[in-house]
């Protein structure tokens, strides 16, 4: 079995500027991509107005795609399978995927991006596709002429409530404070929208419905007061974790729960390990500082692997 | 894998004498484009134990609508014209496989 240079896990802008770079650099990148959601979060959105190089705008879907195309185009092998562990110890580092196959690489980038976070109530799993989702443009859809509900404060809540108002009659944000994190076009955007009423100060508590949702319990956070919104849709929108357990106990982690790395670099607590995107980001978590990020590990992974002994250089040849 | 349409359900699906697995999914859905060809793949891997076909949501409204499907990819297993399970979402092939196990055995 041969040993690769460069294995990039992760396909979302991090992971597949990760590979233009290696790829551009000659270091023959393997990037696994994931079995189910190749292209990662971007993939779910609908337009991205705010990528420079796209002044009319790019669906998400599209733009993942040509990032691939252009990983690809300079080498890059892409893979659609997950990643079930990782080996870190050694000087040769060992990605299992799951099919089985052990990839062998002298250097990893870790490029996982976040997970969506969830309210934490107990019926929550058990609605999740029955009326409770995190995914407006999957699942819109099927909320025609009804009543739903977003729980968030941020862009994403703002583009989901804006985005889901294309379906449905009425469309309450519950947002657990008095203002929004979303960045002002997108606030003027939920404002400006009829179909939209904000509930403020709010959070959601409880989940009703046996075969499907059907209310959802309010508690508002100043003054105490319960109540109960009658909706058919929750669309959960209240951001993300990274995600990050495949690295747990091998990788320093911070208090914000994202993977270390040395200053502006991508060098992870592992010598050979490098981390990119929103993984190690818990303050921006742009499409393009992620694809920032994703440079800066292919070029710390080309300077390492040139700094490596002519041994271990031998092993990927 | 067969489509099947709001006209052939019955017939197709709840008349069945095996075990159906019914695939809603829909063009627009990007995690339904990813589990389609897994689900062909454990199609063919038990084809004597199970069978699997797919119904689109956009043409096929009736059935969307009686089956309660709010979320897609929606994979719904009959038995006997029975509803018998529900899995929402797409999902790696081996945590797939696992869901389904007591109708792969």
């Amino acid at each position: 079995m041969s040993v690769h240079q460069v294995v990039i896990i992760g396909s979302g802008p991090a992971g597949y500027t990760a590979g233009i770079y290696a790829a551009r650099a000659d270091l023959s990148p393997i990037l696994v991509a994931s079995s189910i959601d190749p292209g990662g979060e971007l993939t779910k959105t609908t337009e991205v107005e705010n990528f420079p190089g796209f002044p009319k705008g790019i669906m998400g879907p599209d733009l993942m795609e040509e990032m691939r195309q252009q990983a690809e185009r300079f080498g890059t092998r892409v893979i659609y399978d997950d990643v079930v562990s990782l080996d870190l110890s050694g000087d040769v580092k060992r990605v299992t995927l799951g099919d089985g196959t052990v990839l062998e690489a002298l250097t990893v980038i870790f490029a996982t991006g976040s997970a969506y976070r969830k309210l934490g109530l107990p019926d929550e799993d058990r609605l999740s596709g029955h009326g409770v989702s995190w995914c407006a443009t999957c699942d819109g859809f099927f909320f025609r002429e009804r009543v739903i509900a977003v729980v968030g404060g941020g862009d994403s809540a703002m583009e989901e409530a804006t985005f889901l108002t294309r379906f449905a009659d009425k469309v309450y944000v519950i947002h657990r404070k008095h203002e929004l994190r979303a960045s002002k076009v997108m606030q003027d955007r939920a404002f400006a929208n009829p179909k939209i009423e904000f509930i403020w100060d709010t959070e959601v508590i409880g989940l009703g419905g046996d075969e499907a949702l059907q209310s959802l319990t309010l508690r508002n956070v100043v003054t105490g007061a319960e109540s109960t919104l009658e909706v058919s849709g929750l669309f959960i929108a209240i951001g993300a974790d990274p995600r990050t357990h495949l690295v747990h106990g091998q990788l320093e982690l911070t208090e914000h729960g994202t993977v270390a790395v040395a200053g502006r670099s991508s060098r992870t607590s592992v010598p050979g390990v490098f981390a990119a995107g929103d993984v190690v980001d818990p303050t921006y978590r742009q499409a393009v500082t992620a694809a920032a990020s994703g440079t800066v590990a292919a070029i710390d992974a080309e300077h390492y692997l040139a700094s490596l002994p002519a041994s271990m250089k031998e092993m990927a040849a | 894998m067969t489509d099947v349409t709001d006209a052939t359900f019955e017939q197709e699906v709840l008349g069945a004498t095996g075990t159906v697995l019914v695939d809603f999914w829909a063009e627009w859905c990007g995690p339904c484009r990813a589990v389609s060809p897994i689900l062909d793949q454990i199609g063919a891997e038990h084809a004597e134990k199970i069978r699997i076909v797919k119904l689109n949501v956009d043409d096929n409204p009736e059935t969307t609508m009686r089956y309660q499907i709010t979320g897609i990819p929606a994979m719904k297993v009959f038995r006997g014209g029975q509803d018998v399970k529900t899995i929402v979402g797409a999902r790696p092939k081996p945590a797939l496989e696992a869901e389904l196990a007591e109708f792969l055995a």
